[in-house]
């Protein structure tokens, strides 16, 4: 081989498409992208059109012809109502612990060099690469622990047993902490350390650089962080079934009522979650808020 | 200000060794343990429960791999040109269409869940037209209950975590690399092997692992989906906990269960050479 090898001419690759990896470029892909699309959301469609369905019986699995009655009636079975409530303080409460809480890790972790790094990194995935069935099951077997002896002695009854709200959040603000700890690393991780090194050379001290130039540039990080935390709260049904006891959240009211019934209520709340949470993405990236690189002026 | 990490730190840490590490050590000492929950349970090493959890159970522990393996493969194959296709091909319908992909997140798991039952259901939207309308169906043909709806449920349930990661590689290639290795009579596949697919590949550890963890364990779609026969060892482990509180030995599934899969992505981060586990 020398070293004045010809390259082919540039115009080769504006050729038409013949071989079999363009057509599959040009043609496969897109349609197999639009193709797993729908499959993706086709059960998000098929919840919104049965959410109008005049169904017969108690299951609302045939569709019947349409109607608004469910709509008109969108909360009314029984423990539903308390079961969103429930929700709702749940995600409120384990959001705003677990992102102070994790901010506060994301911060340590990307902004100082200390021994032990690797085991705390180590102690904040595990949770994450844990199945929830093993997460719920071991905070089982704590709470009913701390019934029994010996630990009936030293831990008070009503804390951790019986299972209620307590150990919903308890439950809650653990899975949580990881993932808003990655979410804020991952943006204070591209965060110029000069900006306070101005601020305090400016006769700033700690918590007025805090304040005033740290949390600004962390914020987009920590809303993107705790809207992660909400929503994986408020979703989440593996974990809560095992601590739950008998207080319901929305998916547990759903696990144990689909046994007897499927009232068209399931399908009108979760349409009403679906457009909720569509309206504040879109909202929020109208606005510019999230993504933009710095914000600081 | 050398105490400053260690403050930061203390309240989330201690939130984790007590509701994660402690309660994990307690599950491993309660799968030792005998006793009942009337008389408390005494940690007595017996290792009676490992026994009884691996004679009693292979079939549900071998559906949940079973399950769990396909639906991870189909992710892959499905999300792997997904995720190929938004990362070159998207250009400004790049945000759109991973929008469109964590879509499903924004309802309920459980109600996603559900409304694959009511669309596979024998007289639903989608059987009840082919066997009626259209008369290409027998009467009694019958997707629900049956493994092919509890691995279609999971495939359908852990896309996207397949889906985000693989994009999420994807998308830190430099074309110029590829341009590269065409420039140097590489045809397009094996500019794919050689490059696009090696650089992929801390993606397709994610996503796998981030389909499989969750798979394995699953109950809901083997609950919903699936008939008696297609139990996973999730379901096991939650009627022993809820139902039958039999401590012990569910303790003990759920160990085996969690020891299982650190050892499989320990034996998958070797073998693809991966160590990128905390990114």
């Amino acid at each position: 081989m020398t070293a004045t090898v010809a390259r082919p001419p540039r115009m080769a690759r504006t050729r038409p498409p013949r071989s079999v990896g363009r057509l599959i470029s040009r043609w496969a892909l897109p349609v197999l992208t639009a193709l797993a699309i729908g499959y993706l959301l086709i059960p998000v469609m098929v919840m919104i059109v049965f959410s109008f369905n005049d169904y017969q019986g108690k299951f609302n699995f045939i569709w019947n012809g349409f109607t608004i009655d469910g709509w008109l009636h969108p909360f009314e079975w029984p423990g539903l109502p308390g079961s969103i409530t429930n929700s709702l303080l749940i995600a409120f409460v384990s959001t705003a612990v677990s992102t102070v809480l994790g901010t506060l890790m994301g911060l340590a972790l990307t902004r100082y060099d200390f021994r032990g790094r690797g085991p705390m990194n180590a102690l904040i995935f595990l949770p994450m690469a844990t199945p929830e069935i093993v997460m719920g099951s071991s905070l089982l077997t704590l709470f009913i622990g701390s019934a029994l002896p010996p630990l009936n002695g030293v831990i008070p009854r009503g804390t951790f047993y019986p299972l209620g709200l307590q150990t919903i959040l308890i439950a809650h603000i653990m899975f949580n902490i990881s993932y808003v700890v990655v979410t804020v690393k991952a943006r204070v991780a591209g965060f110029d350390r000069h900006l306070e090194e101005a601020a305090m050379d400016l006769g700033a001290d700690e918590w007025t650089t805090f304040r005033k130039v740290t949390l600004p540039l962390i914020l987009p990080g920590v809303i993107a962080a705790a809207l992660l935390a909400f929503s994986l709260s408020i979703d989440d049904f593996v974990i809560t079934n095992f601590v739950s006891g008998t207080t319901n959240t929305f998916p547990i009211w759903v696990w144990g009522i689909i046994k007897n019934a499927l009232p068209v209520q399931i399908n009108i709340v979760g349409t009403i979650i679906f457009v909720l949470a569509v309206g504040g993405v879109a909202l929020s990236t109208l606005r510019g808020g999230g993504a933009a690189p710095t914000r600081i002026r | 200000m050398a105490a400053a990490p260690f403050l930061l730190l203390a309240p989330g840490t201690l939130w984790l060794l007590i509701f994660f590490v402690w309660p994990t050590l307690q599950m491993l000492l309660m799968s030792v343990s005998t006793g009942s929950l009337d008389d408390g349970y005494q940690v007595t090493g017996s290792l009676d429960a490992y026994g009884t959890a691996i004679s009693r159970f292979p079939k549900q522990f071998g559906n949940s791999l079973l399950y769990g393996g396909a639906a991870t493969v189909l992710d892959f194959l499905i999300g792997f040109p997904v995720a190929y296709t938004v990362a070159f091909r998207g250009g400004r319908y790049k945000n759109l269409l991973l929008f469109l992909v964590i879509a499903p997140f924004f309802t309920s798991f459980l109600i996603r869940t559900i409304s694959w039952k009511t669309l596979l259901g024998d007289e639903g939207p989608l059987l009840g037209f082919l066997k009626h309308s259209l008369g290409v169906l027998p009467a009694e043909f019958t997707v629900t209950g049956t493994s092919f709806a509890v691995v279609a449920g999971i495939t359908y349930n852990f896309l996207p975590f397949m889906i985000l990661p693989l994009y999420v590689a994807l998308e830190k290639i430099d074309p110029a690399l590829i341009e590269a290795a065409n420039d140097l009579y590489a045809s397009r596949w094996q500019a794919f092997r050689r490059v696009t697919f090696p650089l992929a590949l801390p993606g397709v550890f994610a996503g796998s692992i981030l389909t499989f963890i969750p798979a394995l364990g699953d109950y809901v779609n083997a609950t919903l989906l699936g008939n008696p026969q297609t139990q996973m060892i999730g379901n096991v482990i939650l009627s022993r906990y809820l139902t039958l509180n039999d401590y012990p030995l569910a303790a003990a599934l759920s160990f085996i269960l969690m020891a299982g899969i650190i050892v499989a992505v320990t034996i998958y981060a070797r073998f693809l050479g991966t160590e990128q586990l905390t990114g």
